[in-house]
């Protein structure tokens, strides 16, 4: 049985100490469970928690995702752009709560478009992991699942204990039309996973593996 | 459907730049339009909605045009952003992305609070357009005459689309009109 105190993933170790969320699942076998199969979909990560989240389940170096590392906020709308650029491959936006709050009104302009190929999986831990893990809005009342409701996406599942994770994960890939996940995960500091953050690497990385040049 | 203005004698003149700019735009493979509804680039907005071949995409606050164009980028489409002056204060933090990344970036400003403008709220993000746009790294250019913007465009399309700039037009009041003196 793992040492709770020296497992470096567990709930409340390392800076999330004292800390305590709505949620307790281990946010990354959780986002590795929802994701499944990741060969064929295209990812762009918002920043920290949410990146590490992403490169556990694709592999650090996996080209095919585009892991913000700044413009926080923006994830979602540069999913979209990339979602209707490409129709064909399935797009998935894996966020944090934090990230998602600062431009929530981009769940109406995707919902107003519904682009079928397009799923954000928000994972909330209600705290800011990378500044201290203050506590953030979901946190204090604010339910992400009902805003995208709200937004008018049709597709919204929350996902907070295991049992859920199967029929959220065939939901982001069923391609219905636009999904939204929002999974609650207990407050943790797993150790971040590397990866290059030169933009401009990365934006040649993904359009040579998207498209087959830079 | 063309925008008015009116000649020295009060007389209207219709400006046809519009029409040939949305026609530029498709010619150069624009197909995602982000926009916040703006009366100036009304001509653009409507032929993009009536237009089957390009996604126009209304846009709650301006700075998601920013990070639209740069995942169009990421699947190998063009894109454009349409907003008003006061629109660009909206985008600043995320136009450091498109620095960063050295992402490609067209944008069409239509101008308050320059030339012969009425409006006090207009003046200090009108002022402000091109200062900070030139802050982050985009190079502005201003269209002050209705035979200049097919050409400015033109050349902007080839600065963003072969050259990789980031680059924004600016549509000024002296090309689009200032409310009149009350």
């Amino acid at each position: 049985m793992t040492d709770q105190s020296t497992d470096p993933k567990a709930i409340g170790g390392g800076r999330a100490a004292g800390k305590t969320a709505s949620g307790h699942l281990e946010r990354r076998a959780a986002v590795k469970a929802l994701l499944g199969d990741t060969s064929d979909a295209l990812f762009i990560s918002g920043l920290a928690g949410a990146k590490s989240d992403v490169l556990e389940a694709t592999g650090a170096d996996c080209k095919r995702v585009f892991p913000l590392v700044g413009a926080m906020g923006a994830e979602a709308a540069m999913a979209l752009g990339l979602a209707l650029a490409q129709p064909n491959r399935r797009v998935v936006c894996v966020t944090g709560d934090g990230e998602l709050l600062m431009n929530v009104g981009t769940l109406a302009t995707i919902a107003v478009l519904n682009p079928p190929n397009l799923s954000i999986l928000c994972v909330d831990n209600e705290h800011y992991g990378e500044t201290g893990f203050q506590r953030s809005h979901t946190g204090r009342g604010v339910d992400l699942a009902k805003i995208a409701e709200g937004a008018g996406i049709q597709a919204v599942r929350t996902v907070i204990e295991e049992s859920e994770i199967p029929d959220a994960a065939a939901m982001l890939r069923a391609g219905n039309g636009t999904a939204f996940v929002l999974l609650k995960v207990g407050v943790s500091d797993p150790p971040g996973i590397s990866r290059n953050r030169d933009a401009a690497l990365n934006k040649n990385w993904f359009r040579e593996a998207v498209l087959g040049e830079a | 459907m063309a925008q008015q203005e009116t000649d020295e004698d009060g007389a209207p003149v219709t400006q046809t730049w519009p029409e040939e700019l949305y026609a530029l735009l498709r010619e150069a493979e624009v197909t995602q339009f982000g926009y916040v509804p703006d009366a100036g680039h009304q001509v653009l907005i409507d032929r993009s909605i009536a237009d089957p071949e390009v996604h126009s995409v209304a846009l709650t606050t301006e700075e998601e045009g920013v990070a639209l164009l740069a995942g169009a980028h990421l699947g190998g489409a063009r894109g454009v952003l349409l907003m008003q002056s006061s629109g660009v204060g909206n985008c600043i933090n995320l136009l450091s992305l498109i620095k960063n990344g050295g992402f490609p970036f067209l944008t069409l400003v239509s101008m308050r609070g320059d030339f012969g403008e009425g409006t006090s709220r207009q003046i200090p993000m009108g002022q402000a357009t091109q200062p900070v746009l030139e802050a982050m790294g985009v190079t502005c250019m201003r269209a002050e005459h209705p035979d200049e913007v097919i050409p400015m465009v033109r050349a902007a399309l080839t600065m963003v689309f072969q050259s990789g700039m980031a680059v924004a037009v600016l549509l000024t009041q002296k090309l689009i009109g200032a409310k009149p003196f009350k």
